[in-house]
């Protein structure tokens, strides 16, 4: 009797293939933190010690409320993929520094239990996270939203959190002024705004450093450049025919457009929500005009809605086109259309 | 940069640098082969022997059955010891001729030397079908039934990309073998009453591009394309389009598109059957991975996986074998498994370096895979679809245009298996 199987020696058997790529859901994300430090780092130069609390704040409140939920719900607790650190991190990204930290934990707490774990955790989401407990906190405590430390110098008193000296943000100067570019031109130098050495929230200042960062994921084949460039390029465009030339200053053609670009959260808006994976369309056609739309809407509200900056509601709203722009960007098979 | 597919694709790591310059070797004779009557796709042969007859090596053992099927010839010369039901690598077990060797016979084989100019067409066919000669790139598919096309074909395709990690068998015949593989391409080309012959060849096989385009330099109608390093450079579908330009309309076959595409192994064993009159009795297979021996090695159908490897010998303590390369070959529950038409090469892996599919976590629609798949279709959907019981719907989306390649899986930063939910739904579907 012949017997083909040695019960002694058995070997694994799985379906192909049989490598797999080395990237997981932790490296991924771990590369979206690494990809945030040159952020992080210019928050603390600019704000100092309020920086540091309130993104301490938001990373322990996410990772704790994540934990807390799945422990509750008997599910497995996934906070090591980091995922929970990164929703926690992009949050205090788009938070004022002079925010009372009480508040800034609601927001991580909203995000992570709102924004993600409701849908069934990481991947179930349609909303960004981060952004809705953004949008949470602008509703609940505008004022406090809508206060802005004005940015200062390692060391300063205002530095180490003791005495806040607050101003309008680029944005906001530019709504009050009634879109009056000639004054705004006169307090904020280019320079100044995109280095970040402007009043707003603590990871959206320095364009800059987000832009690095955003070129880092780029690079890691982590985000594709679809959104970033279409997103970008359309306020950049709208801006530079709507806009422009600006009357009265010197670079007239120019400075709107790269005002509109370094001011508020357009950049970090770009490089890291719109990017967020789990939140856009799958297509790169989808992409596409998800970028778009985003722009056409941050354009919008900046220049007729009734806040100074809306990129967290375009990207939130386009969040909420992104199943329908799957739908009709699905891609066509290899084959369906027959070329000679 | 050579030429490449429309979609999507990946860069794995290739590692053909174990045995790309390995000479062929013959393999050693073993006492008793196994001999499956079942390496190609289509119908079983009829098996035409039993216990205690004698064969002859060549000799027919197993007769094609059905217009679809291919026959079997005897490795070696020997006495029929059993037939038994015996797993293959494929996965099935099916009807198996046992031969032990007569220990007098020591390898040798009668050649003709045969002109096949002289020959007529429908010679020709008849020699390649009697042959039992299928595609040896792995999807086994009867060779004479791919000569007869339904469609107008106006071009032969060779498929020497040869993708798929790991494997250098198609690599080595090419640079050692090249003058028969283009005779055996122009065999087939006077088969199928076609001018053209492009050999498709990734360009990280330099050698083997040099030495096609030399053996063919006084040859018009052959043309050698270099082709991009890029998996799955060599899916039938995605060659045709970086050779030709050509797209395969959904669900039709290459001959649609005019073209017939065999690889390179099946050129040289119809060249082996017309003029030295040999059945498909051995093929080239790459032995290689954690192996103290990376080899490619000459070894007769039907001998067992073990007594390649005892050889070759494993050089891990835990190892995954794979019959064929890493991307799409098949994981072995058993040594016992003999190779056969099909098998291109035995991988053995370390089981902590193989992909670990136990585990995985929820799509993060990240679209990874979207944007690798060399057929523009939606993974990462049909996984989920899969997950949630929503088969029907793939259909629509279609689930059955995958050509399994893996890429998406591959790419999944979640390690989803994405292939095997993928062949979940294609099964259901399929069987309606």
């Amino acid at each position: 009797m012949r017997i083909p199987y040695n019960l002694e020696e058995r070997f694994k058997v799985s379906s192909s293939p049989h490598v797999r790529k080395s990237w997981t859901v932790r490296s991924v994300m771990l590369d979206v933190l690494i990809a945030l430090i040159p952020a992080v780092l210019a928050s603390w130069y600019f704000f100092g010690i309020r920086a540091m609390l309130v993104e301490l704040v938001c990373v322990l409140a996410a990772v704790l409320s994540e934990a807390i939920v799945q422990y509750l719900f008997f599910e497995k607790v996934t906070v090591d993929d980091l995922s929970a650190v990164v929703t926690g991190l992009l949050l205090a990204m788009c938070l004022p520094p002079s925010l009372p930290l009480w508040i800034a934990a609601v927001g991580s707490i909203v995000a992570i239990i709102i924004g993600k774990q409701v849908f069934g955790g990481l991947g179930n989401n349609p909303f960004n996270p981060a952004h809705v407990g953004r949008a949470v906190l602008l509703a609940s405590w505008p004022v406090y939203m809508t206060t802005w430390m004005v940015p200062t110098k390692p060391g300063t008193s205002q530095w180490l959190g003791t005495d806040i000296v607050t101003s309008a943000t680029p944005l906001g100067m530019l709504k009050e002024s009634g879109y009056n570019w000639a004054v705004v031109a006169k307090k904020v130098s280019l320079w100044d705004l995109w280095i970040g050495n402007v009043g707003g929230s603590l990871g959206e200042t320095s364009a800059i450093a987000i832009l690095i960062g955003g070129l880092y994921l780029l690079w890691r084949g982590v985000i594709t450049w679809h959104i970033p460039v279409t997103y970008l390029g359309t306020v950049f465009l709208l801006s530079l025919i709507f806009e422009g030339p600006a009357k009265h200053i010197a670079d007239a053609v120019v400075y709107p457009p790269l005002f509109h670009l370094a001011a508020g959260g357009l950049m970090i808006g770009a490089w890291f929500m719109a990017t967020d994976m789990v939140t856009t369309p799958l297509s790169k056609g989808g992409r596409i005009a998800f970028g778009i739309g985003a722009g056409v809407l941050v354009f919008l509200i900046r220049k007729f809605g009734g806040y100074p900056e809306g990129v967290c509601y375009s990207i939130l709203i386009m969040n909420a086109f992104t199943p329908l722009l799957d739908r009709i960007f699905k891609p066509k098979t290899f084959g369906e259309v027959t070329q000679g | 940069m050579g030429r490449t597919f429309a979609y999507g694709g990946i860069h794995p790591e290739y590692n053909k640098h174990l045995s790309r310059d390995k000479k062929i070797e013959v393999f050693d004779l073993v006492d008793e082969y196994y001999v499956p009557m079942q390496q190609h796709i289509g119908k079983p042969a009829r098996c035409l022997v039993k216990k205690g007859d004698k064969v002859e090596v060549g000799q027919k053992i197993g007769e094609a059955d059905g217009f679809i099927s291919a026959n079997i010839h005897a490795p070696v010369t020997g006495t029929v010891v059993d037939v038994v039901r015996w797993p293959t690598p494929v996965g099935f077990e099916v009807e198996t001729v046992v031969i032990e060797r007569d220990k007098a016979y020591k390898g040798e084989m009668q050649l003709r030397d045969r002109n096949w100019r002289t020959l007529a067409v429908k010679e020709l066919l008849e020699i390649v079908k009697e042959a039992g000669i299928v595609g040896l790139g792995g999807a086994t598919f009867p060779t004479h039934v791919k000569l007869a096309p339904q469609d107008h074909v106006d071009v032969l395709l060779l498929n020497g990309a040869e993708c798929e990690p790991y494997l250098t068998c198609d690599h080595r015949i090419m640079v050692e073998r090249a003058e028969d593989i283009v005779t055996g391409a122009q065999i087939m080309a006077k088969i199928l009453g076609v001018e053209r012959i492009i050999i498709g060849v990734e360009d990280n096989k330099p050698d083997a591009i040099d030495a096609l385009r030399h053996a063919s330099l006084k040859i018009p109608s052959i043309k050698v394309v270099e082709l991009e390093t890029a998996y799955p450079q060599g899916a039938e579908k995605q060659l045709i389009y970086a050779c030709t330009g050509r797209v395969v309309p959904k669900g039709a076959l290459p001959s649609k598109a005019g073209v017939v595409v065999n690889n390179v192994g099946t050129a040289l064993a119809v060249f082996e059957a017309v003029v030295f009159g040999k059945p498909l009795i051995e093929r080239v297979v790459t032995v290689t991975g954690k192996v103290g021996m990376p080899a490619n090695l000459l070894i007769r159908i039907g001998t067992p996986f073990e007594k390649v490897l005892k050889v070759a010998e494993i050089a891990t303590e835990t190892p995954k074998i794979i019959s064929g390369g890493p991307m799409m070959g098949i994981a072995q529950s058993t040594l016992s498994v003999p190779v056969v038409k099909g098998t291109s090469g035995i991988l053995v892996l370390d089981e902590g370096e193989a992909a670990n599919w136990e585990e995985w976590n929820d799509c993060l629609n990240c679209a990874a895979c979207i944007d690798a798949c060399p057929m523009n279709l939606l993974p990462s959907v049909f996984s989920r679809g899969v997950e949630l019981g929503k088969i029907e719907d793939l259909r629509k989306l279609d689930v059955m245009s995958c050509i399994e390649c893996g890429c998406c899986s591959y790419v999944c930063p979640a390690g989803r298996p994405i292939v095997q939910f993928i062949r979940v739904a294609k099964a259901i579907l399929r069987r309606g």
